[in-house]
């Protein structure tokens, strides 16, 4: 059983080489919002410049191993000690294309910076360990913790084999609904220690810091389950606070925002053990 | 050189008994005590990576809580960067700067002494506190606060070990420079020093620079949780990010730290087994330096994240890039060395090599991780793991290595074992990739760092990276293996150990060379 996982697992070290740009479980996903694209996008230009000057020295490594080797007869020329020509070279050729980089870098950095014009703002707070979602204006709010069916098997011998566990790790007991096609603030921080919330396919890693308000964007554009996780170690269970956003059609989002709206303002009057809450 | 030949027996009298060691002022005592300390400690943090990568194994909780588990990274961190890099390049300094300057010792042997067995200390105060209430420290060698004031009686005694391996490592520092400075034979000007020297030069002001740094840093939080200041606590004014940035103003430039020595050994070895001098020699000199004073200015690149003002993100993602430029200079150099050389490979030589290749990989991945934008997807990922360890790994590792095996038979007078030496090499070479190359993927693809269990879809690169971690660990067995047999015995080595015949003074000595080394400084024309 576990000879035929490495094998599996070594066969997909081959497989991954010629796989190696399309494939997400080897490479960054593209995500579903134009600045994740975008992301994606500039890692695969370094990526591609590194692989072009990697072929280039290495290249150059390798012939030197191969052709100037003292088994076969090499002679050291010890008169090459420097030459200022192509130290100037090799010393103007990395500046361009770093300038090159940063250019369009700084063009996605300004673009992801741009918290204005939202249309809808949510506060998320980390805790250890789960996250809060405040939607600010509508009054909902709730806590986002990892799903029982996960937090049963992550047990230590818990017996579970994590394997059969639907989307084991990456679930969550209420996920973060938001609309479709519409720009979304989110508003970070933390209550305790600092947590970082990560999704991929937005390209949003942004740290939830207490004391601070940090602000990040995202606009996704397509339909679907989205999933992350804390990203900055909080403490003992900073692998068990998983991120699950949902994304909606507008009109699926303004029916689930009501009927939040409706559970919310029940649980309030409903509640006689918290009128203070109620009034408030 | 005749001058060897001076040196008579009543000089190489050594101190007998445990006294030569608790005792040593002799910079080849004190070099050797700095290097078998470097190797335990780097058994002993090996050991906690296996756990690590025994964990990771497979998903699902076998074998630790989760807690112990952050004990486990947090320790192994801390164990393999302040107790066996940097003290395996102290013992190389040790024992090779005076053998390289022409000088008869350390020019302050009993600081020397001090500034080692400091380290003992403090590595038991670190490590005993795995036996305190509330297990070793867990909140990762950063020691972000708020989380490392959540520590239990872990938290002082990994305060104050820190500062102990730092009042150790200024003082190693010191007597680098005052050694380099005073020291060097008649004739040697700066510009003749062999480069390990300059890189060790460079590196010993980078660590009295920023030491102190550290030191203030983690005192805050030793005064944050004891004695009710808030500098770091948002409650009461504090900030939690001020730290980080104090810390990483420290922590960028110790890894240059734990590379600029790494890049001195490397310049030594390709030469020789070019049988060509180095290409460049100044241009390297000026790249260290400009390498060394850029990496007082990139620190934030680590704190991406934190929601920095826009001009600061620019700013940090530029300086970053930059430092692109002289390392690029450096790998062109070693490369260029080759070009038109005699190559032959020894096991000094193909760990040279191999570093030259697997360290420009971790260069690829650090200008990657320089792209503020993409380092939003890489920061705190598998990503980050692949790229400090293949920097750490094949790269200062590798170049201890490749120095230990360069200079052995200079300080034993045996050769040893070439063919175990180069089973060594390759199954290190094999290992080291299959352990820490998936880990790119596991990063791109999402998987966090610092995290005790992983999702499903992460189990196929986790299993190959452990099945290489455990080759790699237990494939340095050998390396001691090696060390141990070449100590005990062996061929006689010569006085210039290599047929390719090394440049440098330490080749004009006997092997082994002797205890005070050059009682007469050497003339160097």
């Amino acid at each position: 059983m576990l000879n035929r996982k490495v094998f599996s697992a070594l066969g997909g070290l081959l497989a991954a080489v010629p796989a190696l740009a399309y494939d997400s479980s080897y490479n960054m996903p593209t995500g579903v919002t134009a600045i994740a694209r975008e992301v994606h996008g500039l890692h695969m230009q370094i990526f591609w410049i590194c692989v072009v000057i990697a072929v280039a020295v290495f290249g150059v490594m390798i012939y030197s191993i191969v052709a100037f080797r003292k088994s076969s007869g090499a002679v050291a020329d010890r008169t090459l000690l420097h030459s200022t020509k192509v130290e100037v070279i090799w010393t103007v050729i990395p500046v361009a294309i770093l300038i090159f980089m940063a250019v369009p870098a700084a063009k996605t950095l300004v673009k992801m910076e741009d918290t204005r014009n939202a249309e809808l703002s949510v506060k998320v707070t980390g805790y250890q360990w789960k996250w809060q979602y405040e939607y600010l204006g509508k009054g909902v709010s709730f806590y986002s913790s990892l799903a029982t069916e996960s937090n049963y098997a992550r047990q230590l011998n818990s017996g579970v084999d994590v394997t059969t566990v639907k989307d084991y790790l990456l679930d969550v007991d209420n996920e973060f609904v938001v609309p479709v096609d519409t720009k979304i603030r989110l508003l970070l921080t933390g209550n305790d220690v600092i947590h970082a919330w990560w999704v991929p396919d937005f390209a949003v890693k942004k740290d939830a810091i207490p004391g601070f308000i940090n602000e990040a964007w995202f606009k996704a554009d397509r339909l679907g389950r989205y999933t992350g996780q804390c990203a900055e170690l909080c403490g003992r269970d900073h692998g068990f606070m998983p991120i699950v956003v949902k994304v909606v059609s507008k009109e699926d989002f303004a029916k689930w925002l009501a009927a939040q709206q409706d559970a919310a303002k029940a649980a309030t009057t409903t509640a006689p053990a918290t009128p203070v809450a109620a009034a408030l | 050189m005749a001058h060897a030949d001076t040196h008579s027996d009543h000089h190489d009298h050594k101190p007998s008994g445990i006294g030569r060691w608790l005792f040593a002022t002799n910079h080849k005592d004190i070099g050797t005590m700095y290097l078998l300390f470097a190797l335990v400690m780097f058994f002993l943090g090996g050991a906690m990576a296996l756990g690590i990568r025994l964990e990771l194994f497979k998903p699902g909780m076998q074998f630790f809580d989760p807690g112990f588990y952050n004990s486990l990274v947090t320790s192994h961190a801390l164990v393999m960067i302040f107790g066996a890099v940097m003290p395996a390049f102290v013992g190389l300094a040790n024992w090779m700067i005076p053998l390289q300057i022409g000088a008869p010792d350390m020019a302050l042997p009993r600081m020397n002494n001090y500034s080692f067995w400091i380290l003992p200390f403090a590595f038991t105060l670190l490590l005993s506190s795995f036996f305190t209430a509330g297990g070793g420290p867990a909140g990762g060698w950063t020691l972000y606060p708020p989380l490392s004031l959540q520590a239990g009686d872990s938290f002082p005694l990994t305060i104050f070990a820190i500062h102990m391996m730092g009042a150790s490592s200024i003082m190693g520092a010191i007597n680098v420079i005052v050694t380099i400075l005073n020291m060097r034979a008649p004739g040697m000007s700066l510009l003749k020093l062999p480069l390990f020297c300059w890189t060790w030069l460079i590196t010993a002001y980078l660590l009295i620079a920023v030491m102190p740094v550290l030191a203030g840093a983690v005192t805050m939080l030793l005064t944050d949780h004891y004695f009710g200041t808030s500098f770091f606590n948002p409650a009461g004014g504090g900030d939690p990010v001020m730290f980080q940035h104090i810390f990483w103003f420290f922590g960028h430039p110790e890894v240059y730290i734990l590379i600029l020595p790494a890049f001195g050994i490397v310049s030594e070895i390709i030469p020789t087994f070019s049988r060509k001098p180095l290409f460049g020699y100044d241009a390297m000199v000026y790249a260290t330096a400009s390498i060394a004073f850029l990496s007082f200015i990139v620190w934030a690149h680590h704190m991406f994240t934190v929601g920095m003002p826009l001009s600061g993100q620019m700013f940090f993602m530029m300086s970053t890039m930059l430092i692109a430029v002289p390392t690029g200079v450096k790998v062109f150099n070693w490369t260029t060395t080759m070009w038109k050389g005699s190559l032959s490979f020894e096991p000094p030589m193909l760990f040279a090599l191999a570093f030259l290749f697997l360290f420009t990989i971790g260069g690829f991945s650090g200008l990657m991780l320089a792209i503020a934008p993409a380092d939003f997807q890489y920061q705190d990922t598998y990503f980050v793991v692949a790229h400090f360890h293949y920097v750490l790994v094949p790269g200062a590792v590798f170049a201890i290595m490749a120095g230990v095996y360069y200079w052995l038979p200079k300080w034993t007078g045996h050769m040893y074992s070439m063919s175990l030496a180069k089973w060594h090499f390759w199954l290190s070479t094999v290992s080291v990739n299959v352990l820490f190359f998936p880990q790119h993927f596991l990063g791109l693809a999402g998987m966090p760092r610092r995290i005790p269990d992983y999702s499903t879809q992460f189990t196929d690169w986790n299993m190959v990276s452990s099945v290489g971690g455990f080759v790699f660990g237990f494939s340095q067995i050998l390396f001691a293996v090696v060390v141990w047999q070449c100590a005990r015995g062996g061929a006689k080595a010569t006085d210039r150990v290599w047929d390719a015949d090394p440049t440098g003074l330490e080749w004009t000595l006997p092997s082994p060379a002797p205890y005070h080394s050059f009682e007469t400084a050497p003339e160097i024309h």
